[in-house]
């Protein structure tokens, strides 16, 4: 086993790879560019339009300043020929010459070829696979960790001219669809202000303070305070407090993951919230990456069948609250606490998808099958843009049987979950 | 975005984090380095499957021993470069000599590919000035007046700038001896 590389050693060909021969150097030629052609006259230079004489070097400090952009074919044609007079004379330049000429055949046109956003959790799996983690980001947290990454490195994929594409947000505001037309950087903000909320239950500093505020205020407020921020600086706020919610999250014990994070007039268990987080930052990443014309796939069908069983548990409240705020027909029958009513079947299709048994007349009633007056199926990913508020309850591709009333109060009331 | 330059500090405390077991620092990790690693092992292996097993195998190596790492030797950036780089060859080699190839002519890809791949690490690690320089008489074609004036600064100026920024990338050709053909199947 060779210790040697073939570098200048006594290898089976004497001295294969020995860069340098004692004597004269070859000069390779300056690089011709690649597509458009020669670029430099092989000879002399025309003798036309002359530049005034002093710009044609001749001193050695001068020609070996050019060498780099000699190198490069980045210097002017009388530079080119003065530069390579000059290496027939001097051996130190005539070195150094071969060095930067042989650097240049290093450079390539940056691949671009972006990784594959699949293989960030094949990795950590096969690394917790062998050793597993002693603070592990727990379950609830996961689809947030995933969703933030996989933005994240949509948002190092763009331009900085990009960040001002625009970006119209969506939703469903409880009769009628909703919007607002934005940026980019915007949106990125907005994501800010509402994770900040889930940042000051935990304890971790809000970006707008007080850790109060609706969604839509905060979003505002963020709005305004950060104007003339730098995509940069917009897009490191961001990462920098995702990164500390999910450090909080391994950290934080049954206790803070039940602790509650008020969304103005309704609140989520912060285990939930970051799921509900991860939602939007899926849902607003398609945005962005509508936008910029960027595929984006769905999350991984773990992730999303966790997105769904959300959006599921939330929306006997939903119903209730379009009721209270006289936007849906009251309940058919007082349902006591505990005790089945009507019910409707949920069937959430494709991979992610499940079934779910929604209680009609009240959050608190039980919803065994048998009570099942309606059954609505639909795919998975059509169900999350409808409770993203960007699909019409009336437009979502559902199929559907029984009860008319009570599928149309399940569909509205999945769209009233979004808002801005 | 700027991820290189990051401060010891940084390196230290990923470097307890991951002693600590914190799958958190796992993630924030791989976000930091998972390109880096991937083009590195793509630029020798020349293959998209085994640039991703190249990638696991860092990670899950790092992840396994963040002991190894010694910030008194260098950067987290540079160690990990250098795990991607001795990973990779090792696997150039093994796939090499299943082929035809003579042992000079596997030496001599391996050479190759090291170069370029301490290439790709250096110009990602230059210091930004040089690198916009080369950027723009490499890729867009300036000459160095028009480069100059793009950049703000005197003739004088970028004419320095590419000339260092190539010496810089020069020294890929010489790099680190970190192609010793394996030894006993160690972790890497």
């Amino acid at each position: 086993m060779s210790e040697e590389l073939g570098r200048g050693g006594a290898g089976p060909h004497g001295g294969n790879g020995a860069s340098g021969p004692p004597g004269r150097p070859r000069i390779p030629l300056p690089r011709t560019a690649a597509e458009d052609g020669p670029r430099w006259p092989e000879a002399a230079p025309l003798p036309a339009p002359a530049p005034p004489p002093e710009t044609v070097p001749t001193s050695h400090k001068v020609l070996k300043s050019l060498l780099g952009a000699w190198a490069l074919a980045a210097c002017s044609p009388e530079e080119t020929a003065a530069v390579e007079a000059h290496l027939t004379d001097c051996a130190t330049c005539a070195d150094e010459a071969v060095r930067l000429r042989e650097a240049v055949a290093l450079l390539h046109p940056e691949d671009n070829l972006g990784l594959d956003p699949r293989l960030r959790s094949r990795v950590l799996a096969s690394c917790l696979g062998r050793r597993p983690a002693r603070v592990p980001v727990p379950a609830w947290a996961a689809p947030y960790d995933a969703e933030t990454a996989r933005l994240d490195a949509l948002l190092h994929d763009i331009g900085e001219a990009e960040w001002q594409a625009p970006v119209r947000l969506r939703w469903f505001d409880g009769e009628r669809p909703a919007g607002r037309d934005t940026t980019v950087a915007a949106v990125i903000g907005h994501l800010t202000a509402v994770d900040g909320l889930v940042a000051s239950a935990l304890g971790l500093p809000d970006p707008l303070g007080d850790g109060t505020g609706s969604p839509a205020e905060r979003t505002e407020a963020l709005w305004a305070a950060r104007s003339a921020t730098p995509p940069g600086a917009v897009r490191a706020e961001w990462r920098e407090q995702g990164r500390a919610l999910i450090r909080s999250a391994s950290f934080a014990d049954d206790e803070a993951a039940g602790l509650a994070v008020s969304y103005g007039p309704s609140t989520l268990p912060v285990r939930d919230a970051f799921l509900d987080r991860a939602f939007e930052c899926w849902i607003h990443a398609e945005d962005i990456a509508g936008a910029v014309d960027y595929p984006y796939r769905p999350p991984s069908p773990g992730h999303l069948h966790e997105l769904v069983g959300l959006a599921a548990r939330m929306l006997p409240a939903a119903i209730a609250a379009r009721r209270r705020a006289g936007l849906a027909p009251p309940a058919r029958a007082l349902a006591l606490a505990g005790a089945p009513g009507r019910s409707l079947h949920l069937e959430v299709e494709g991979s992610g998808g499940g079934h779910w048994h929604i209680p009609l007349d009240s959050p608190a009633a039980t919803a065994p099958p048998e009570t099942e007056v309606a059954h609505v199926a639909l795919d998975a990913t059509e169900f999350c843009r409808l409770a993203a508020g960007h699909v019409h309850p009336e437009d979502a591709a559902a199929g559907q049987s029984g009860d008319r009333e009570a599928i149309l109060d399940a569909l509205y009331a999945t769209a009233s979950l979004s808002r801005m | 975005m700027a991820t290189d330059g990051a401060p010891p500090r940084w390196d230290r405390k990923m470097q307890q984090r991951l002693a600590h077991g914190e799958a958190a620092a796992l993630g924030e990790l791989y976000d930091r380095f998972a390109s880096l690693v991937h083009t590195l092992a793509h630029r020798v292996l020349e293959d998209e499957a085994a640039a991703d097993r190249v990638t696991r195998e860092v990670f899950g190596h790092i992840w396994e021993h963040p002991g190894d790492f010694d910030p008194k030797e260098g950067s987290l950036r540079s160690w990990i470069a250098g795990l991607t780089h001795r990973q990779a060859v090792e696997r150039l080699r093994q796939s090499q000599s299943e082929g035809a190839a003579t042992p000079e002519e596997i030496e001599e890809k391996v050479r190759a590919a090291s170069a370029a791949a301490r290439a790709d690490y250096i110009v990602t690690s230059m210091p930004a000035p040089l690198r916009a320089a080369l950027d723009l008489a490499y890729l867009r074609r300036l000459d160095y007046r028009r480069a100059a004036a793009q950049l703000g600064v005197t003739e004088d100026e970028a004419r320095r700038r590419l000339r260092l920024g190539l010496q810089l990338l020069s020294t890929a050709h010489r790099g680190p001896r970190v192609v010793a053909p394996p030894a006993h199947g160690g972790a890497l």
